[in-house]
């Protein structure tokens, strides 16, 4: 009784939504509901735009009061364009060294970025795999990682330096390092939460270990894997700006440290903009490819 | 010879330096196309033998005979509903069941042939219009009849059910007692089935198998019920057949075998 009452409703809700047009459009002539649905949408977009840039507007001008007294130690926005808007216009200038474009110098910083975290990635997600399969190796290896993961970016930078003599694989080295640990950890609590039954359903069938691989540890797991996965790339986006004001060369850390140097604090705020906006792109990039591959997991 | 042999089969688990003697001397023959179910308190390890007859768990003695071979490891050939559905979320109901048919019957049968097959066990538990949803879209009782139309899409020797209505209401539990019923009659299956409720073990089974208590749980009953099939719940309200195993069921698990402690 229950089961075909269940059957029956279910091509009932397919064909509610054209029943319901079917009753407004009598009520409502076409032209007059194309132009409420572009009203209705130009709302929608009001109602969700207006709040941060309402925020924005009203911190944009507490900052111009604040720092707008002849005695402040920080331009006021206003003086920000002013001073910067050599930079602000021209992103994408080429000169000599490190007289770059601010475009440049966040490509710089972001392909260090891409090598260290990468290789974070493949390498978290590998042991992470091992260890959640091994309740040994996972109990002698998890007090190390924990107190690994602990030390900071930076502290990693001289042991770096002295050990490859150079600044640029020193720094992917400090991404890898501080990235490394939430996939590895996240990725291997993933393994080991796979439930009893999934294994079992596997064993059952008798999935061969690549089969068991592919169709139940990796969707099993994907979820806690983006996690880590998250956590690392906003983590090498910190340690990034540290450690190129450290190293030099190209790159927006340094170009921030530079600008301190000559004063240029105008120079700084656009970079800090800049450094931002770049490190939450990131994240959402992570999140959002997190959510595609995770569709349908994520409700269980 | 029969079908299915557990053949004095005991278990001991160790944990933590203790060891606890779960089951002992267990002894059961089944033959093919009988519906047996394992009734039993909580506890009592009903859940550990069917495990055993999986292949997923090892019994420290004795050992389980299909068709005069022993049993080791799991396989297809032993299918098993398990006790809280098991479907895999990030795969729909199809390829839920899917998963299990390209596995089994991959090189002995088409893509296509493997297709309709899937198609046809959805059809016999009457799930083939929600092919297309993933597990977290539908009820209980209609994953319970997606991980049903898994094991049977498996062709298995015997079917291992545990507690397969146990998290359902009351009126889709008899519904889909009903459909399990029927697919038996139809295709022949040889079925294990635990279960706590006396009733459904009563419609259900060609034979119950009653389990004293544990530690060291063994077979204390095996009732046979001589009621012809097709069964109809409806009829057998005022039968004597019925109410006299129903009574000896009860007279099992309430008189001289009572719950060890309520706290278990
Ligand atoms: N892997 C294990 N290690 C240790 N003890 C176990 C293990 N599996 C089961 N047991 C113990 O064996 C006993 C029987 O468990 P089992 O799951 O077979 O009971 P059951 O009869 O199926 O109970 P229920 O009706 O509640 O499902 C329980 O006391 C349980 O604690
Ligand atoms: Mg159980």
């Amino acid at each position: 009784m229950v089961h075909s009452a269940r059957v029956v409703a279910l091509p009932n809700l397919k064909t509610a939504p054209p029943a319901q047009q079917a009753v407004l459009h009598p009520l409502a002539p076409k032209p007059v509901s194309v132009l409420s649905r572009v009203v209705r949408i130009g709302t929608g977009i009001v109602t969700q735009l207006a709040p941060p840039v309402l925020t924005i507007a009203f911190l944009l001008i507490l900052w111009q009061m604040l720092a707008s007294s002849p005695t402040s130690a920080l331009p006021s926005p206003m003086r920000v364009i002013g001073e910067s808007w050599e930079i602000i216009v021209d992103p994408f200038k080429v000169g000599n060294g490190i007289d770059q474009g601010l475009f440049w110098h966040v490509t710089a910083s972001l392909v260090r970025v891409a090598y260290g975290y990468t290789l974070a990635a493949i390498v978290g997600i590998g042991v992470g795999v091992l260890l959640g399969q091994s309740t040994l190796a996972m109990r002698g290896l998890d007090p190390v990682f924990q107190v690994l993961r602990t030390i900071p970016p930076l502290a990693w930078l001289p042991l770096s330096l002295a050990a490859f003599r150079d600044g640029q694989p020193s720094a992917i080295f400090v991404i890898f390092i501080t990235s490394v640990w939430p996939i590895l950890i996240n990725t291997s609590v993933g393994i080991r939460n796979i439930p009893q039954d999934y294994r079992n359903v596997a064993k059952v069938l008798r999935l061969s270990p690549i089969e068991f691989f592919t169709r139940i540890m990796v969707p099993a797991t994907v979820p806690h894997m983006f996690t880590g996965l998250r956590i690392g790339i906003g983590l090498s986006w910190l340690a990034i700006v540290a450690a190129e004001m450290l190293i030099g060369g190209v790159g927006i850390g340094f170009f921030i440290w530079d600008a301190w140097n000559s004063s240029l604090i105008s120079d700084i705020i656009v970079a800090l903009v800049y450094v931002g906006v770049v490190g939450f792109v990131l994240d959402r990039s992570i999140a959002a490819i997190g959510h595609l591959l995770t569709r349908g997991t994520a409700a269980q | 010879m029969a079908y299915l042999k557990i053949d004095h089969v005991g278990i001991a688990f160790q944990r933590a330096g203790a060891t606890t003697e779960v089951l002992r001397d267990v002894n059961l023959s089944i033959e093919k196309s009988e519906y047996v179910s394992i009734i039993g308190h909580s506890g009592c390890g009903k859940s550990t033998v069917l495990n055993i007859v999986a292949g997923l768990l090892e019994p420290s003695q004795g050992g389980v005979l299909l068709e005069g071979r022993a049993v080791s490891g799991p396989g297809p050939d032993r299918a098993v509903v398990f006790q809280n559905h098991s479907l895999l979320p990030w795969l729909t109901v199809r390829e839920n069941v899917e998963l299990a048919v390209n596995k089994v019957f991959r090189g002995k049968r088409s893509k296509a042939e493997r297709r309709d097959w899937t198609r046809h066990n959805l059809e016999l538990v009457h799930m083939a219009h929600a092919e297309n949803k993933r597990p977290h879209e539908i009820s209980g009782g209609m994953k319970q009849r997606v991980g049903i139309a898994r094991a049977l899409a498996m062709e298995p020797k015997i079917l291992l059910l545990d507690e397969p209505f146990g998290a359902l209401d009351a009126l889709t539990r008899a519904h889909l007692q009903d459909q399990v019923m029927e697919i038996h009659g139809r295709l022949g299956n040889t079925i294990i089935m635990i279960t706590h409720d006396v009733d459904e073990a009563v419609l259900l089974s060609d034979r119950i198998v009653m389990m004293t208590n544990g530690p060291a749980a063994t077979i204390g009953e095996d009732l046979r019920v001589d009621l012809e099939r097709p069964r109809r719940r409806l009829e057998l309200v005022g039968n004597t057949t019925y109410n006299d195993a129903r009574a000896a069921v009860l007279e099992f698990l309430y008189a001289r075998h009572r719950a060890p402690t309520l706290a278990a």
